[in-house]
């Protein structure tokens, strides 16, 4: 049933990489010398792959709408990376990464891709700590883990709750030492407006020097985008401000199907919206449900504190719904389960929207433990409280403290109030086995790929996913396309395809400056998050999402006649940048209600209410439904479906049960 | 879901561009939430400014989690307002009170020019770690991470000064703009891992001399940096940047 062809390598699923390693073409070191890479984002993905590409020689142009590289979302991301290591001699190995995968996915990713990052994840970890990345360690010198969702192994490296930081730090400096030695040119303050190709294949990029608003054009051999996911669609999400899906979106309307849409993760433990003003949500750490009790009390519309509800009037729901993984559900899972109990009544806090993450069963339990270390085997409560207060706080301080900044509480003493939120999105350009695009010489890294996920990533997978594909995958696959491409000469800027696209940008910044209607650049993208949260959230159905297919294009009338963009185009102007990245969003929310609308099934974090068990949970249409939607843009906002078949050789495919 | 009832005057830094010169621009706010960010206050005048037609006031700011450094406005005289231990975007209004005059410039330090309004141009910082902040490891076949075996207080010492997110209120808030907090906690991190010592004295010399280079002050000792930094990074690192620097001095050319 496939249409297109995902280039996986023949053979056995274990053996398929590294007999492709070991055969793909290479590129000498001189011809390296004059082949240009264009790296779109410098996050995770875009960062390792600048320094990588750049260090075995190429020439590579990096570029990124911040102030600097180091400043790519990736940074915020909390918990962990996962790896197959067995450090904790606990029973983990590659193919148990594989299947974890594979399984917390839905059984909706491409078995060789998951492979593949299983087999290359534990090079992640000794990479990095070359580099200097302070990861946790124990005090016997050696490397620290814990557990994260969907896994009954230890197998997530962290450093405190700002591993994202480190590990990008580390990626940045990697970078810095390349445009240090010259070898790469990075572009701060640019942001793609389009990609060039010419005879069918991607030769460059048309950027917007956000300073002085200049346009301009960039050549390259070869395009990769490594711009991170699509979750301010939503508006309120946990990504930052800035991150959107402009890159994606222009190459996605230059011919590279988007695939997946509609998979959004919505992620258990964030903080409640406190009110109309907010423009971001945060996330607390799924670290955290490591140690923390999640829980509703069992009457419903019960006003009384925290901590005024006796155990016995608690209802502990992961723990009661899924005995065996507990409060370690995966995320799907653990945010539908939250939704359920708060639409039923059971919420707690001012808006009732929201459920108790508790930590006082675990500190009081590292307290006995801390009082037994110093010899003290019958702690009183208080003394037990006070021992376990400090490991809480040794674990989770950052977050316990961001936490209090927000809301005004101290976690300490009372409860987290948490809810789920939007936090990464699985679906993005579709990419074959070497995460090329369906434009040929246009690749795809990290989370604005479609390929390892599924339709539900499991925690501390994404740190894992963009670093598996800028220093180890990309680096091999760029190589077979390069390759055949040595005698080609960079083409001069001034060529008709060029001027073309530029053309194409500079026309949409002028519509959008010129309008001069009457709404804000953000009334709109708050409207179109509305009605994505409401109709396309955390569960959709048919009746909703033709209404909101109808209220997207609706709504993407008004934009191009009422936005009101202040200022210029030739100077700094973030309301410009925003309109931007506002218009493709509506295009996209459109794409994303087509895509849940065709797929009559529930699988991960797309749930259709249509489809579920009695129980409750997702119910998947194998015969039907094994397919990734890879969606083709035709001309005036329309979509084609192509369908690449997922074949499961190597995995049983079965109902996902985590009880 | 809270509603706002704080009334506010603001005093905001307004400059169009490097070449024009910048004012103190009054603004009246009300129906602040004490639950509102900083920015999300800053959200709502912009939307004000736009609706009658005036243009907003130009910010850096990202993650808005406190964690990626780029929100960078100096408030009521101190990088960040006025809590310690939290960026901007962290701080809450109800860290204010009703009727309150809060007065909002930008980072002022010659190596970082005023770009727009409070938007002001940190890649001083990008070309100082480019000097030397790195190990020198291409992407391959590093050993078994566990090889290397650190014991956790030396760990935990890098990794307290490798949490620095690269935001620039040491030199905003210093008299001299000096950056040698940003500088000696990167120096410092690498310095502490087994991993950072065969590029130490070359690290700490070329590092040094960059930022020498982009126009930064020099340490006086004051301490304002680590008192501002809003991830507690340690006025010691820099004792030991130039206990590194002076020792890489004695070292002969040839070895660094």
């Amino acid at each position: 049933m496939s249409d297109i062809n995902s280039n996986i390598p023949e053979g056995d699923l274990t053996s398929k990489w590294t007999k492709y390693k070991s055969s793909v073409p290479l590129v000498n070191p001189s011809n390296k010398r004059t082949i240009e890479v264009i790296i779109v984002g410098s996050g995770l993905a875009g960062a390792s792959a600048a320094a990588t590409l750049a260090e075995m020689g190429y020439k590579v142009k990096c570029f990124c709408f911040q102030d600097s590289p180091r400043r790519a979302h990736s940074i915020a991301a909390q918990g962990g990376i996962n790896a197959a290591k067995n450090y904790q001699n606990d029973g983990d190995s590659i193919y148990r990464l594989f299947y974890d995968t594979i399984k917390g996915g839905d059984y909706r990713a491409r078995e060789a891709n998951v492979h593949r990052l299983a087999e290359v994840s534990a090079n992640i970890i000794d990479q990095c700590v070359a580099q200097g990345v302070p990861l946790a360690r124990e005090y016997g010198g050696l490397l620290d883990n814990r557990s994260f969702g969907g896994t009954q192994v230890q197998r997530t490296f962290y450093a405190a709750g700002q591993t994202g930081q480190q590990l990008l730090l580390g990626a940045y400096s990697a970078l810095e030492r390349q445009v240090g030695m010259g070898k790469v040119e990075m572009y701060t303050r640019h942001e793609m407006l389009e990609v060039v190709k010419i005879d069918g294949k991607a030769r460059g990029i048309i950027a917007r020097n956000l300073i002085t608003g200049e346009i301009e054009r960039h050549f390259g051999h070869a395009v990769v985008l490594g711009t991170g996911g699509y979750g301010n669609v939503f508006y309120l999400s946990t990504n930052a401000m800035g991150s959107n899906v402009t890159a994606a979106w222009k190459a996605h309307k230059q011919g590279a199907y988007f695939a997946n849409p509609c998979y959004t993760q919505i992620h258990p433990t964030c903080i409640p919206v406190s009110g109309d003003h907010q423009s971001k949500l945060t996330l607390m750490s799924e670290s955290l449900r490591n140690d923390g009790r999640i829980w509703v009390p069992k009457k419903k519309d019960d006003n009384r504190k925290a901590s005024e509800i006796p155990e016995d009037e608690r209802d502990y729901y992961l723990e009661r719904r899924y005995p065996a993984f507990g409060n370690l559900v995966p995320r799907d899972v653990a945010s539908r389960a939250a939704k359920e109990r708060c639409d039923a009544g059971y919420g707690v806090g001012a808006s009732k929207l929201a459920v108790y993450l508790d930590f006082k069963a675990n500190t009081e339990r590292y307290g006995k433990i801390e009082a037994a270390k110093a010899g003290n085997h019958n702690p009183d409560k208080e003394t037990c409280m006070r021992l376990g207060t400090a490991v809480i706080k040794e674990k989770y301080g950052n977050l316990f403290d961001m936490y209090a900044q927000i809301t005004g509480e101290n976690p300490y003493e009372t409860p987290m109030r948490i809810y789920p939120a939007v936090h990464y999105t699985m679906g993005g350009l579709w990419v074959d086995y070497n995460l090329m695009t369906s434009v040929p010489g246009l690749y795809c890294t990290g989370e604005a790929n479609f390929s390892d996920h599924g339709a539900n990533r499991l925690g501390a997978s994404a740190l894992m996913q963009g670093l598996a594909d800028g220093y180890f995958v990309l680096p091999y696959t760029i190589g077979a396309y390069l390759s055949k491409e040595i005698s080609t000469k960079a083409i001069p800027t001034d060529h008709p395809a060029f001027v073309e696209a530029e053309a194409r940008a500079v026309g949409i910044l002028n519509t959008l400056i010129n309008i001069k209607g009457t709404k804000s650049v953000d009334h709109f993208h708050k409207r179109l998050g509305h009605i994505m949260w409401e109709k396309c959230g955390m569960a959709r159905n048919e009746k909703g999402l033709n209404e909101a297919i109808q209220e997207i294009r609706a709504l993407r009338e008004e934009f191009w006649k009422e936005v009101r963009v202040p200022g210029a185009a030739n100077e700094l102007n973030p309301e410009l940048e925003k309109a931007g990245r506002v218009a493709d969003f509506i295009e996209l929310g459109e794409l994303m209600c087509i895509d849940a609308l065709n797929r009559n099934e529930s699988c991960g974090g797309h749930f259709r209410e249509e489809y579920q068990t009695e129980e409750g949970e997702a119910l998947r249409d194998d015969e039907n439904y094994a397919y990734v939607a890879a969606w083709e843009f035709k001309e005036g906002v329309n979509f084609e479906l192509h369908k690449e078949e997922l074949k499961f050789e190597n995995i049983k495919v079965a109902q996902r049960s985590y009880k | 879901m809270s509603t706002g009832n704080m009334n506010l005057t603001l005093k905001v830094w307004r400059q169009k561009n490097n070449n024009t010169k910048g004012a103190l621009v009054d603004y009246k706010l009300s129906g602040i939430s004490p639950d509102m960010s900083f920015l999300e206050m800053f959200d709502v005048l912009n939307e004000d400014l736009i609706n009658k037609g005036e243009e907003p006031v130009v910010f850096d700011h990202d993650c808005r989690e406190g964690i990626c450094g780029m929100c960078s406005m100096f408030i009521n005289g101190r990088p960040h307002g006025p809590k310690d231990l939290v960026t901007t975007c962290q701080l809450h209004m109800r860290s204010f009170k009703d009727g309150d005059t809060i007065v909002v410039e930008p980072w002022r330090a010659a190596a970082f020019p005023v770009v727009k309004d409070l938007t002001v141009d940190r890649s001083a910082f990008d070309r100082v770690i480019a000097a030397g902040g790195f190990i020198s490891v291409n992407t391959g076949n590093a050993q078994d991470a566990n090889n290397l075996p650190i014991p956790k207080m030396q760990a935990d010492a890098a990794f307290e000064a490798a949490a620095c997110i690269g935001c620039g209120a040491c030199v905003a808030t210093c008299k001299n703009a000096s950056a040698m907090l940003f500088v000696s906690a990167k120096i410092s991190q690498l310095a502490l891992l087994p991993q950072g010592q065969p590029e130490r004295y070359r690290r700490v010399q070329s590092m040094v001399a960059q930022m020498d280079a982009e126009g930064f002050g020099n340490c006086t000792n004051t301490g304002a940096c680590e008192a501002e930094c809003p991830k507690g990074i340690s006025l010691e690192n820099i004792a030991r940047m130039n206990r590194d620097f002076a020792t890489s001095k004695f070292i002969s050319e040839e070895t660094v």
